[in-house]
């Protein structure tokens, strides 16, 4: 009996179909969170009968059926699929939305009676809100800390604990919530389909930024949003394209409607309507709201299309354009700085003495002023701002800094009588080069930060604008947004797959690089999975859609990269608790400054007082703080995506970087996980492909890996297999049956000394392969010992080379295997590893790993992200070894899109490379900081009597966040895998 | 005249700590639901959100500082951070199950708000 816990949600507005004359039901569905459950929602609810169509949108947990239907049966359906439904009306509020919860996990428990849950004191519990491998630990220590409880085990794939002791499960719920998990017991009476409604959220950081995680911050750029936001921002219109989704619209003369409607609207240049991909593009200075409104009021359905590569190009654009006006008030600040400057340093009175010089300097602090209006005027208003909110910025200290210079040049040009004689001296220049140079820093750093973006910028170029679908039997061209599940597309060579499907029809070979950085193309037959953005090569093919939209491998690895590249590893934080307390007490810094200089400093005390005071909020600079890590993060996740690594968030970043210890799993890891056979050594008269083909008959019917394995090698030699009788597997030696008469035994040594076959020399033959990592299988046929047949998984090629780089980086590697010692041994030579685990059974992996942990080490652990999900989730970083499709599912702390174990390598080499990048930024800042702010208070004029100029000290600031985030981007250049070839 | 000096600096430093530290203004409450906070000049308005627990907020950012400081909304606690497009509203969706105070801010902590959960 299965039984699923589904999280709960509300439901989301339905949308009716105007006019539609098919009856079509919108469904809210629960319990849905990857890829495959859209598959399976959707054939059920087609198998309902009078079904015509059924489509289930993940991202909205919506399904849409069309046909003669009824919903009750809808949703026993999809209940019994193991999803809840319920049918979405009209009344449902129009506006509310979708809010998944962020413990919103597909809970899947089974309640078989085990034979241990026979046990008389064993308890199930079902736990919700489990999501990664922090969670493990946390649930089983508060289950271990209930009196009475022996032993909890909890099995994160089941989301089911298991709790053997005297205890009651009462208190064992109480525990598991306290831990802020749900838990409810499991009974074999529950009813299968009944839903638990426990949420808590994972509150490990660890786990939030999981993809099926990220459901609970749905945040969306709003359409309707304009409309409902009130007064100022109705205002907001930008000059760029508007792009439309346009609902309703069915026929030609729709297209002169819609169009003029649009065209109405104040600002609209020129409107556009397609009917066939249902897109109007509207430009002019405008907002969408408005054109939402008009074409609404029309009488069709129009919501805004914010495509991602379409934000990126709209930021880009509003980068690019402030840039250019920084750049202006820079020329405009500096135009007037310099001249002054110059003049004060070479040797011009700067002292305010005659009536003549006041008039001057007057005329010219006027000047200085209309620089501050144009050039500084976001320093002014943003300082003033930001303290009437009670908060300070850099802004803040910019705008002190100048505004106090200019204010005591003024006070020296217009009464000079208040001040001392020595003491009447003008800094206008000064006011006016510090704007200038930190106008230019902050454009240098709009570039350098466009820069820092630029991985996502790739991937988003991979996507593919339109695809060539065919649909009733016609080829036509469809944008990409169009394309749904179940399509048939058609590719062509040199063109880019579309959309994430399967093969049907046709042969060729792809080029993957793009996303899993294998530079080799890779051969697709039908039924072959292809992945939307890689390139077709050679052939044509056919494919069927399988994922579209959000739901394609790419957009998945986007949304991910574009996650982890915002979040930021714990190194990070005292830089930023520094940077939010920073601006405040720099202005009390320089307080004191000015307060140190007027009771100790020389005469005139006023001016040193000035110049120092203005100095220090000049220097200071908390965003070189606060930008250390982040820039850095998002370079280096960017750098691992263009590997073909995907890392899921800072704190994996980090702790990457750290590892002593890394555990691979044999299988599928080291080697390829494909049995082949390798060797055939035969005797008394047999032939190589004579007994391959005895062996494979034998074999046919197992679907054991070693019997395909000679299955495959017999079909790869275009042998045809006997019909065999008489089949009987001997648990524990092999196998025996005739074929075409002969009888024969296949297995090993034991079997065959069980039937008294004379091996001769066979036996020290198959010792040898033994030590060479084969898995030796004698046959015997008629009571004569035939040969042996070899079979072993072949190491990947480059494991050896990865495993080199991995010693080379400083990590311990460790090997774990089901295999036996010897086997386990050879592999393990093979390769060069030093330590390694024998004989491990599949659930004992992750107590190998908590082994090495509790020895001090940091361990990283590689397998495939399903079978060795407990292990992965029980390291302090999981690399989950994907095959490049359904990479962002599995929720590895590191993902590898492609097989080789160079991508752990490179991952390691990466996280280490961004650390030291960031703690070059944060030292660099910290330094800077500490030094300059004391050496601009002029601690070191009393021993060397200099004081720094606040033209300098304007300078160094500008210039120090161009140097974090330029010493960021140098990490685009960083090479993981110099060494390796 | 130095004593006075002094003391006024001294007063100025005390300004300073009690203006920007101590002194917490008036929370927005979220009223229906959604609360549109404008990003701007270095200061989100309103700065402190109030919001109910377990209740879910829209939170609808509209940024109109083109300066690449205020190109990030992080809530470091909630492990949300978002881009914010220029000049278009954001909407950001959340509930929260924990009451406390959970600060919003920009990449480089200049930007400042919080978030207030109150059951």
């Amino acid at each position: 009996m299965k039984h699923r816990s589904h999280c709960h949600e509300p439901g989301h507005a339905a949308n009716t179909d105007h006019g539609g004359t098919q009856k079509s039901i919108h469904l809210a569905l629960t319990g849905a969170s990857c890829g495959g459950c859209a598959g399976k929602i959707e054939k059920a609810l087609q198998s309902v009968d009078g079904v015509e169509s059924a489509r289930f949108n993940l991202a909205e947990r919506k399904a849409v059926v069309s046909g003669q239907v009824d919903a009750g049966a809808l949703i026993q359906a999809v209940e019994a699929a193991g999803y809840g439904a319920t049918e979405m009306t009209d009344e449902e509020p129009a506006d509310s939305k979708l809010m998944q919860e962020a413990s919103c996990h597909e809970a899947q428990t089974s309640s078989d009676p085990s034979p241990e849950a026979s046990q008389e004191s064993a308890v199930h519990l079902a736990v919700t809100g489990a999501s990664c491998g922090g969670c493990v630990s946390k649930i089983e220590k508060a289950l271990q800390g209930v009196d009475g409880v022996e032993s909890a085990r909890f099995n994160l794939a089941e989301r089911e604990a298991v709790v053997n002791g005297e205890v009651d499960a009462g208190a064992l719920i109480q525990a598991v919530e306290a831990a802020g998990y749900g838990a409810s017991e499991m009974t074999d009476e529950e009813p299968s389909g009944s839903s638990m409604t426990q949420e808590a959220p994972c509150h490990e950081a660890k786990a939030s930024s999981d993809p099926s995680l990220k459901a609970s911050q749905e945040s969306q750029e709003s359409q309707e949003s304009q409309e409902s936001q009130e007064s100022q921002e109705s205002q907001e219109s930008q000059e760029s394209a508007v792009h439309l989704a346009v609902t309703g619209a069915s026929c030609a003369s729709c297209v002169s409607k819609i169009e003029k409607a649009l065209k109405g609207v104040n600002g609209v240049d020129s409107a556009r309507f397609n009917l066939a991909d249902r897109e109007a593009v509207v430009q002019g200075k405008v907002d969408a709201g408005a054109l939402i409104q008009a074409v609404e009021a029309a009488g069709y359905g129009a919501s805004e299309i914010t495509d991602e590569e379409q934000a990126s190009e709209d930021r880009e654009k509003a980068d690019e354009a402030y840039y250019r006006k920084l750049l202006r008030e820079m020329t405009v600040a500096l135009a007037l700085g310099v001249p002054l400057m110059a003049y004060g340093v070479l040797g011009g009175e700067m002292n305010v003495v005659t009536t003549g010089e006041r008039l001057v300097w007057l005329v010219v602090g006027l000047l200085t002023l209309a620089v501050m209006m144009f050039a500084g005027r976001h320093f002014y208003v943003g300082a003033w701002k930001s303290c009437k909110a009670h908060s300070a910025n850099m802004d803040t200290l910019i705008a002190l800094g100048t505004g106090t210079a200019w204010v005591y040049s003024m006070v020296v040009v217009v009464a000079p009588g208040i001040v001392p004689e020595l003491a009447r001296h003008v800094y206008f220049e000064a006011t006016a080069m510090i704007i200038g140079l930190i106008d230019l820093g902050l454009a240098l750093e709009v570039r350098a930060r466009g820069r820092t973006s630029q991985a996502i910028k790739r991937l988003l170029g991979l996507r593919a604008k339109t695809a060539r679908v065919i649909r009733d039997g016609k080829e036509q061209d469809i944008p990409i947004g169009a394309v749904q599940v179940d399509d048939i597309v058609r590719v062509r060579p040199g063109e880019k797959i579309a959309v994430d499907g399967v093969v049907t029809e046709g042969h060729t070979s792809i080029d993957e690089s793009m996303l899993t950085g294998e530079p080799m193309p890779v051969e697709k037959d039908a039924d072959d999975e292809v992945v939307g953005g890689t390139l077709n090569k050679s052939g044509s093919i056919l494919y069927r859609a399988t994922r579209v939209g959000k739901e394609t491998a790419l957009a998945q690895i986007i949304a991910m990269v574009k996650q982890a590249q915002n979040s930021r590893p714990p190194i990070g934080r005292l830089a930023d608790t520094i940077a939010s307390v920073f601006v405040p007490v720099v202005m009390i810094i320089s307080v004191l400054a000015a307060l140190g200089w007027y009771n100790f400093g020389p005469v005139p005390q006023v001016a040193y007082m000035l110049v120092t005071a203005t100095t220090v909020l000049i220097i200071a600079c908390p965003c070189a703080l606060g930008l250390a890590t982040p820039m850095s993060v998002m370079v280096g996740v960017g750098k691992a995506a263009e590997a073909g690594v995907l890392i899921r968030n800072g704190q994996a970043l980090q702790q990457a970087s750290k590892l002593n210890t890394m555990v691979l799993d044999k299988t599928g890891t080291i080697t390829a996980g494909h049995p082949e056979v390798t060797e055939v050594i035969t005797r008394n008269g047999f032939d190589e492909s004579e007994l391959l083909q005895l062996a494979a008959s034998l074999e046919a019917g197992s679907e054991h890996p070693l019997a395909q394995a000679i299955v495959e090698s017999a079909q790869e030699r275009d042998l045809t297999l006997d019909s065999l009788e008489g089949f009987n597997a001997i648990a524990g030696h092999g196998v025996e049956g005739s074929v075409k008469g002969r009888a024969l035994l296949f297995g090993n040594y034991k079997l065959m000394q069980d039937h008294n076959i004379d091996l001769g020399d066979l036996q020290a033959k198959a010792q040898e392969l033994a030590a060479q990592a084969r898995t030796p299988m004698y046959l015997a046929v008629d009571g004569q010992a035939g040969g042996i047949i070899a079979v072993a998984d072949p190491i990947k090629e480059d494991s050896v080379a990865a495993i080199k780089r991995l010693q080379r980086l400083g990590l311990d590697v460790v090997m774990i295997t089901g295999d036996n010692e010897a086997t386990a041994k050879a592999v393990a030579d093979k390769v060069g590893i030093k330590h390694y685990f024998a004989e491990v059974l599949p659930d004992d992996k992750q107590k190998k790993v908590a082994q090495l942990q509790d020895e001090g080490k940091l361990v990283g652990m590689t397998g495939d992200g399903i079978n060795d999900a407990p292990a992965l989730a029980q390291a302090d970083v999981g690399f989950a070894i994907g095959t490049g499709t359904d990479v962002a599912i599995e929720s590895a702390d590191v993902t590898l899109m492609r097989g080789s174990l160079h991508g752990i390598a490179d991952a390691i080499a990466i996280s280490k490379a961004t650390l030291r990048n960031i703690k070059q930024n944060l030292f660099g800042a910290f330094i800077y900081n500490i030094l300059g702010i004391p050496f601009a208070a002029g601690v070191l004029y009393p021993f060397a009597g200099i004081l720094l100029n606040p033209v300098i000290a304007g300078a160094a600031m500008a210039f120090s966040s161009v140097t974090v985030v330029t010493n960021a981007n140098r990490l685009r250049l960083f090479k993981p895998r110099e060494e390796s070839k | 005249m130095s004593i006075l000096v002094n003391l006024v600096g001294l007063a100025l430093i005390a300004l300073i700590v009690w203006w920007f530290w101590l002194y917490r203004p008036q929370a927005a409450e979220a009223a229906l639901g959604a609360v549109a906070i404008t990003v701007d000049d270095g200061v989100y308005s309103p700065s402190r959100v109030r919001v109910k627990l377990n209740e879910p907020v829209t939170l609808r950012f509209l940024r109109k500082d083109p300066s690449p400081c205020a190109a990030m909304v992080i809530f470091d606690d909630l492990d949300i951070s978002e881009e914010l497009p220029v000049d278009r509203p954001k909407e950001i969706s959340l509930k929260v199950d924990k009451p406390g105070t959970y600060a919003f801010t920009c990449q480089m902590k200049m930007y400042r708000g919080e978030l207030v959960v109150e059951s």
